[in-house]
């Protein structure tokens, strides 16, 4: 068995990478992200992958898009300023359908903001970073050891679904140092790269859909001969401007996705059994909530808790059903209130939905949560 | 009449785009004679462009292809070349794509000297988009966003390569089709970032605002102004003016990015598993 060991989030990404089988990391330095990509310049080459520094944070995207599509598990980590750089290829991996993995650690914003305190407010550029319609999906760990499995799924979902999967990470849980027992080799499922089904005497197309609408598409180098390119493609993967085929394209990226949400959407209950009122966060920010609301329940209160760790796409039946069980709902935030919104929108005025943002760069203390259980329940102001 | 050149071609996506009389399919076809002269394999060459008119290559052409985004095929070619080291990597271009929005990933590829052959079609313009200046736009020449000519003065992109550590530099143009083809294909024979310039005629978007309307008067253009280096090197300042030199630039040995990363794999270990 593996023996425990002291290890930072970051680092844990970093060996749930090497574990999930990525090979190849492209990236740039940005705090508090840099110990993922310290981390995989040491580990790659020992297994025989490759790390490279790029020159920006363009150039890392372009690099891990080039070396996925010759066949490489890939991943690529950042911070706020260098995710937005980053969404334009983020797109172009949407369109084109090609896996990959990028972390964002992040830290307060906009801008250069407040380097490198902790935050939250990339949930919605997780969401929507990039141009036009597109699907993601994001996942965000509140645990070091969990930070390793989370890597290890968003590489499985990037393959399976082909498509860039975000590593929602904050400050808190990439700097935070926690005693972890990694899994053993086998422990945890890890995906291959799907695999084209017939040759191209066959009349293989690089982008018909198999039934879970996910296209195999062909790996560089294997005599296929395929043609990506960011334009609306159609089966054959050459641009089309038809508007049937742009229609269908855009509709089949996104139900690949929405279709597979009970595959993607994971999330921890606590104390939800006779729970009157519900605390709803995600990230770093649940550790704080975890310990607030057991405080409250020792004094009583039933309160619940949920901690999403699917962020995207969003747990909608799961928000629905908890609003119709509760009568208030607490959304701690390290930002200024963005996922509330979704909250809000999924709860539909079964309840009231109340939000205690936080963006002065230092995190939440349990009892600034317990205050606000407290006046949730009694009707009052958060 | 021999044309082994049209299997390297995707014949069901002919014709291609670009306008009458334009260089960019002669520098492509010089391309795959060069890939077929040094006898690079169809199944292990993979072609990467940008955006851009010149970028439309790609889809043309029989090989695993990729159209990328705008000025981002180099990054995009570099992962490909370190994930397969074994695959011919060429990267098709233009001089916006290239040399304005995918400038600082051109200058570090070179700088790392990953064996890539990059091939820029120079047609002094963005087409694509009609007709805007780009930084290889000669001074005083006139574009839609330089209605009373550039005042940037051009980027000497083959000076610039040899600068940031490419290894092999070389132009040629559309008008000298057999030279260029033969700097493209030494370019395939270096083991490390290799780069050519070929000099195209954009009549639409170029010439008819430069009073060189017709393809022919570029191509006269080409056939009067691009000068053999060996002449070039010999032909005092006052004459140089208005003309360009082309050929063979500079070429150095020196160890290729995915060589040297196996020695890093080697230190760490790596080669063992």
């Amino acid at each position: 068995m593996n023996k425990a060991r002291l290890m930072q989030g970051n680092e844990a990404v970093a060996e749930g990478a090497i574990y999930a089988g990525v090979r190849f990391f492209a990236g740039y330095p940005i705090t508090p992200s840099t110990e993922i990509a310290e981390t995989m310049a040491k580990l790659l080459p020992q297994v025989g992958g490759k790390f490279v520094q790029m020159e920006d944070e363009i150039a890392s995207m372009g690099a891990i898009l080039g070396a996925s599509l010759a066949g490489q598990k890939v991943l690529d980590a950042t911070s706020g300023p260098g995710f937005s750089l980053k969404q334009e290829l983020i797109g172009y991996a949407a369109c084109a359908e090609i896996p990959a993995v990028l972390v964002d650690v992040q830290r307060v914003g906009p801008s250069t903001g407040q380097p490198t305190s902790p935050s939250q407010g990339d949930v919605m550029q997780a969401r929507w970073g990039t141009h036009g319609d597109h699907p993601v999906i994001a996942l965000a760990p509140w645990t070091v050891r969990e930070a390793f499995d989370a890597t290890v799924m968003a590489v499985n979902y990037a393959e399976r679904f082909r498509t860039p999967v975000i590593l929602l990470m904050d400050e808190i849980v990439g700097h935070l140092r926690e005693r972890v027992v990694l899994p053993e080799p086998g422990e945890l499922p890890v995906y291959a790269r799907r695999q084209p089904k017939c040759t191209r005497s066959e009349g293989y197309q690089p982008y018909t859909p198999e039934e879970d609408l996910v296209p195999n598409v062909a790996d560089f180098g294997e005599g296929y001969r395929i043609h990506v390119t960011g334009l609306i493609h159609d089966e054959t993967g050459f641009p089309s401007g038809s508007p049937s085929v742009t229609e269908k394209s855009i509709r089949r990226l996104h139900e690949k996705i929405s279709r597979a949400e009970d595959e993607i959407i994971h999330y921890d209950e606590f104390f939800l059994e006779d729970a009157d009122y519900a605390v709803v966060t995600f990230g770093g920010v649940s550790r704080t909530a975890y310990e607030a609301v057991q405080n409250a329940r020792r004094q009583g209160i039933k309160v619940g808790m949920v901690r999403l760790m699917t962020i995207w796409p969003f747990a909608d039946k799961m928000i629905a059903r908890l609003a119709k069980q509760v009568q208030g709902i607490l959304v701690p935030e390290l930002n200024y209130g963005q996922l509330v919104g979704e909250i809000e929108r999924a709860a539909a005025g079964q309840c009231p939905v109340k939000l205690l943002a936080k963006y002065n760069t230092e995190i939440f203390t349990p009892t600034e949560i317990e205050t606000a259980i407290k006046n949730l329940c009694a009707g009052g102001r958060i | 009449m021999e044309r082994s050149f049209e299997k390297y071609f995707r014949q069901n996506r002919l014709p291609h785009l670009w306008c009458p009389g334009c260089g960019n399919g002669i520098a492509m076809k010089a391309i795959v004679m060069a890939i077929e002269k040094k006898g690079l394999s169809q199944d292990n060459t993979v072609i990467v462009s940008g955006i851009g008119c010149s970028s439309r290559a790609s889809g043309y052409m029989d090989f695993d292809t990729l159209h990328t985004a705008h000025g981002r095929a180099i990054p995009f070619a570099t992962g490909i070349k370190l994930a397969r080291p074994e695959l011919n990597v060429i990267v098709i271009t233009g001089d916006g794509d290239c040399t304005a929005i995918g400038g600082n990933l051109f200058i570090h590829a070179a700088r790392r000297n990953v064996d890539l052959t990059v091939v820029l079609f120079n047609n002094s313009i963005y087409g694509m988009t009609g007709g805007q200046a780009s930084p290889m736009t000669p001074y005083g020449k006139k574009a839609t966003t330089a209605p009373y000519g550039a005042i940037d003065r051009p980027f000497d992109v083959c000076q610039l390569a040899i600068a940031s550590g490419a290894t092999y530099v070389a132009r040629s143009t559309a008008f000298h089709v057999q030279h260029l083809t033969e700097m493209i294909a030494g370019g395939f024979d270096n083991q490390g970032f290799s780069f050519i310039e070929a000099v195209v005629q954009c009549p639409t978007a170029y010439g008819r605002k430069n009073k060189l309307p017709e393809p022919a008067d570029m191509m006269k253009w080409m056939r009067d102004q691009a000068i053999m280096k060996p002449a070039w090197d010999k032909l005092p300042a006052e004459k140089r003016e208005e003309k360009f030199p082309i050929g063979l630039f500079y070429s150095a040995q020196y160890e290729d990015y995915t060589t040297a990363y196996d020695e890093v794999i080697q230190r760490a270990g790596g080669d063992q598993k």
